[in-house]
């Protein structure tokens, strides 16, 4: 942006200390008591002042859903828009404003199906912005049907015999559309959530992460047979940079290359060193989809934190840049001189 | 101008229409363009109307691959490509098939006589060679056999037949040149640049060229050579320019008159594509252009883009505006500018790609849900797509709207000579941001409302990145004032009263009556209409008829003294590209018995059939 241009342009320098309620605006949240997305807002507002940003630079863009409300309820500068085109408004402004920092807050519905081609071209591009989709594997705001995240065979009211599709598994999209990081977090643990998303956000390009939440309301439970504290341990495969994959009380068990793919396995019977150290920085995101591979639905060991974290070409600078080098090498645009650049003749 | 004089025995004529048609692959726009550029240099006023087929390569030879360019030269102020050619070049017999029917009785009919053997006229559905029987006495016939002459030059020069073959387009444009009396430097010099560094190619072109224009002075043709002289023109510095090319170029005059970066977030459709790849090439003004993965998200990143401070745009044609209408109906929910930008064309669904229609104002006018109201503005010439486009930037900018601006394949691709406008002229678009606090809380504490509207009913914006005016928007109903969500039923009535009253409060330009003020019959139009229903009228009103004509630009709101002009006239006559739009819009906001008059076949009016409309409603 040059300084001739109207437009504000963020503050930079060293942010006021914020504490949690700066970030919290003066609406009242109506999600529905016990709802997950209440941690998802928590994490949230309690990971920005950590991060020591501005409000003003701090910018929440949704869809439609119930987790689109997201926006209303922090005091930064948000866009409530229409359902599934999250991604393309976010685009557009991350293009236009690199100094933003721009998070956008979806629903498995709002990303994944009505807004299913923004989302992966989003990632494809790999434009600045921290992506959370909310998967509770149900239409909530519409009151319970079922979702393109939900099981098949999962009754709801528009499928009263079974839901006839498979559903996606996000992490495996993101990662098929080559995004640049990858993460998956779920809402009973915080911590963890927020660790994700501090990832998300120190990540220079656009960051996918799920969120597995629960809808206490049209599909309680959902995830409970792997994220409820006792299950844990057995069921969440927490993946770790530079790490053994490894889980369980007694970190017993792994996941280890067989067949091609990776498969969970007893340490016992393979040996450590047969065990995959995780590597989140591959640019070949073949691992990390068989990672996504090891669970089909949340009924099984399943792995969580961030499965890749690699570095390409963010699309807004590289756009940016273009526009840096043209206008160097020919000089800042002038009118009168475009106006004359066909043939003209005086009369 | 250049300095080519006539030769001294031309005999001078007031105007000609050329229609150069043949295949897809024989290079007709081109032929024509230079053609027209020839004339525009050398001084005349000019209007031409390419048409082409939807096919990138339609079989070869077929009715369905015929491509032409029209072309009306004059020395004298013409508003259309002209009704009937004057002259018809048939490179091929599906060209003469498809084409032959407009030309004027005595017309002169140039053919290249080597296309019409047995393949070809097969293909183009000829029993019998129409050039060996007595079916075109009518007209006066040149045969030339261009292909074989073009190969003939070239062997020489070492270019390969099939390399050859490709330029007898340019033998063509020799002879036409000869026969008209262009001057020949200008294209030497665009085969040079355009050409450059395929030496072989240069050459072969020329060679054509040269041999259409010494075809024309050796045969024993029996036409006088005729010039058109230059057309009187108002002093300036003039270009010939195309629509699109002048939108793209008023895009840039309003991000500078604005001092707002523009953003072009667009998805490739016939016959808008054009914009995208003319703004791509302005980088340096801080252009910023993003081909988005659908027109879904190119609304999207517009709207996204202008949030952020920059003035949106997208570009694209009617089965696109359909697209981005919930997007559109967002912005007039947050009250943000946005310019959308509809180059319209034969509809419904795919219909006529390529060809020209006018048949989406209503839907710009109510093709959304909700009420949903915006302005829109359409431009009437090729030149005037970049007032109007300035236009549509200065509304959105001022009263913080999306508008729609309507264009058409017609002057998308039409051409005609524009004298530069001095950019010092242009008038700037100031836009202010908010910055501070605008009211204060029941506590006594200072806060931003991002929907305390100004006297004109109009929001302030504050970007992102200013310090302390945090809010939220969003496409939930939203309390006037403070902007929060408000589920009042009272307040959403109150919301869609404003927003209504804003967009009709909006201040446009009152029309102006052309021709008789007290005349019985007003012959109304807005778009692309403009050049036929002009000349249509010029012609009754020299001719001694009592005629009047209004031409909108603005559409919605419609100019404050139109419903009195409208009132003035007994009959008011309503030509249009669609079944009656406009007409129905007049009719429903005046209570006028205004009449339709459509016209959907993929062409423009030309002046003839206005002035035919208008003598039938005078003599009634």
């Amino acid at each position: 942006m040059t300084d001739t241009l109207n437009i504000a342009t963020s503050n930079v320098g060293e942010a006021p200390e914020t504490s949690r309620s700066d970030w919290q605006s003066d609406q009242e949240v109506r999600w529905c008591p016990g709802c997950g997305d209440y941690s998802v807002l928590t994490a949230i507002q309690l990971l920005l002042p950590e991060l020591g940003v501005r409000r003003e630079n701090t910018v929440f863009i949704s869809g439609i859903g119930c987790a689109a409300r997201f926006p209303y309820y922090m005091d930064t500068y948000g866009v409530h828009t229409i359902h599934g085109r999250s991604p393309a408004f976010a685009t557009g402004l991350a293009m236009a404003r690199p100094d933003l920092d721009i998070w956008v807050i979806g629903g498995d519905g709002d990303m994944l199906s009505i807004g299913g081609n923004h989302l992966i071209h989003a990632l494809r591009r790999n434009i600045n912005l921290n992506i959370l989709l909310i998967n509770n594997q149900i239409y909530g705001l519409t009151k319970g049907q079922y979702s393109p995240t939900s099981e098949k065979g999962k009754v709801t009211k528009s499928s009263p015999v079974g839901a006839t599709p498979r559903p996606f598994n996000p992490v495996s999209v993101a990662l098929g559309a080559e995004a640049s990081f990858v993460a998956r977090t779920h809402d009973m643990d915080r911590r963890h959530m927020q660790e994700v998303f501090r990832r998300a956000y120190q990540h220079d390009g656009a960051a996918f992460v799920e969120v597995y939440q629960n809808c206490n309301v049209f599909n309680d439970g959902a995830f409970g047979e792997i994220t409820k504290k006792a299950a844990r341990d057995d069921m969440l495969i927490d993946l770790h940079h530079g790490e053994q994959i490894r889980f369980g009380s007694e970190s017993e068990k792994g996941v280890a290359r067989l067949d091609g793919g990776v498969q969970i396995v007893d340490v016992a019977d393979v040996g450590e060193e047969a065990i995959l150290v995780h590597d989140e920085t591959k640019p070949d995101p073949s691992t990390a989809f068989s990672l996504s591979r090891l669970a089909e639905g949340p009924h099984s060991p399943t792995p969580i934190g961030v499965f890749r974290a690699c570095n390409r070409d963010e699309y807004g600078r590289a756009v940016a840049e273009q526009i840096a080098e043209v206008t160097a090498s020919r000089g800042k645009g002038d009118l009168a001189s475009l106006l004359r650049s066909q043939p003209t003749w005086e009369v | 101008m250049t300095d080519t004089a006539a030769p001294p025995d031309a005999l001078p004529v007031d105007k000609v229409i050329v229609r150069f048609a043949g295949d897809s692959g024989d290079g007709m726009q081109l032929t024509g363009d230079r053609f027209t550029s020839a004339s525009a240099l050398f001084g005349n006023d000019l209007a031409t109307l390419p048409e082409y087929p939807a096919e990138i390569r339609a079989p070869a030879g077929t009715l369905a691959g015929v491509s032409a360019f029209q072309v009306q030269i004059s020395d004298h102020d013409i508003m259309t490509p002209g009704d009937a050619p004057d002259v018809l070049v048939a490179m091929n017999p599906a060209a003469l098939k498809s084409d032959l029917h407009m030309l004027v009785p005595g017309g002169t009919l140039i053919v290249n006589a080597d296309a019409f053997e047995e393949r070809n006229l097969a293909k183009a559905g000829y029993e019998q060679n129409p050039l060996e029987g007595s079916d075109l006495d009518a007209y006066r016939l040149i045969t030339a056999p261009m292909t074989s002459l073009t190969k003939e030059v070239c062997k020489d020069l070492g270019v390969k037949p099939r390399d050859a073959e490709r330029s007898k387009n340019f033998f063509a444009l020799g002879l036409v040149s000869w026969m008209y009396s262009r001057p020949t430097e200008p294209t030497m010099e665009w085969i040079d640049a355009k050409f450059a560094g395929r030496d072989l190619i240069i050459a072969a072109n020329k060679a054509a060229y040269n041999a259409g224009h010494a075809f024309g002075e050796t045969a024993e043709l029996g036409h006088q050579r005729v010039v058109v002289p230059a057309a009187p023109q108002q002093p300036g510095t003039y270009t010939n320019i195309n629509g699109n090319t002048a939108l793209a170029w008023g895009l840039v005059a309003a991000g500078e008159l604005s001092g707002l970066p523009v953003f072009l977030g667009s998805y490739p459709i016939t016959p808008a594509t054009d914009i995208l790849h003319e703004l791509s090439k302005h980088k340096s003004f801080g252009v910023t252009t993003f081909q988005a993965e659908d027109e879904i998200a190119a609304v999207g990143s517009a709207l996204g883009a202008s949030y952020g401070g920059y003035l949106g745009v997208t570009t694209t044609s009617g089965p696109g505006v359909a697209l981005k209408s919930e997007t559109i109906s967002l912005a007039v929910s947050l009250e943000l500018p946005l310019v959308i930008v509809d180059i319209q064309r034969g509809g419904p669904s795919t219909g006529l790609p390529t060809k020209t229609e006018a048949a989406d104002l209503l839907m710009a006018m109510y093709g959304r849900h909700g009420e949903a109201p915006l302005p829109i503005v359409a431009s009437r010439t090729p030149a005037d797509c970049f007032d109007v486009a300035i236009e549509a930037a200065r509304i959105a900018l001022t009263y913080n709207t999306p508008v729609i601006l309507l264009s058409d394949g017609y002057l998308a691709n039409g051409s005609e000579p524009w004298r530069l406008p001095e950019v010092d002229s242009l008038t700037p678009i100031p836009v202010e941001f908010a910055t501070e606090f605008n009211h204060t809380d029941a506590d006594g504490e200072p806060e931003f409302w991002p929907f305390l509207r100004d006297e004109n009913l109009v929001r302030p914006l504050a970007l992102p990145g200013t310090p302390n005016l945090m809010h939220r928007i969003g496409g939930i109903e939203k309390q006037d004032g403070s902007g929060n969500v408000s589920y009042s039923t009272e307040n959403h009535a109150h919301m869609v009263a404003v927003r209504s009253e804003r967009i009709a409060a909006i201040e446009v330009p009152d029309v102006e009556v052309v021709g008789h003020p007290e005349a019985d019959v007003l012959v109304l139009g807005w778009g692309s209409t403009w050049g036929a229903i002009t000349g249509g009228v010029r012609r009754l009103t020299n001719a001694g008829y009592k005629v009047a004509q209004v031409h909108l630009t603005h559409l919605n709101p419609f100019p404050k003294n139109l419903g009195e002009v409208l009132a003035r006239h007994k009959k008011v006559l309503v030509p249009e590209m669609n079944l009656g739009h406009l007409a129905r819009m007049v009719r429903a906001e005046y209570l006028v018995d205004a009449q339709a008059i459509g016209k959907v076949t993929g062409q423009p009016f030309t002046a003839g059939e206005i002035e035919q409309v208008a003598l039938g409603a005078l003599d009634d």
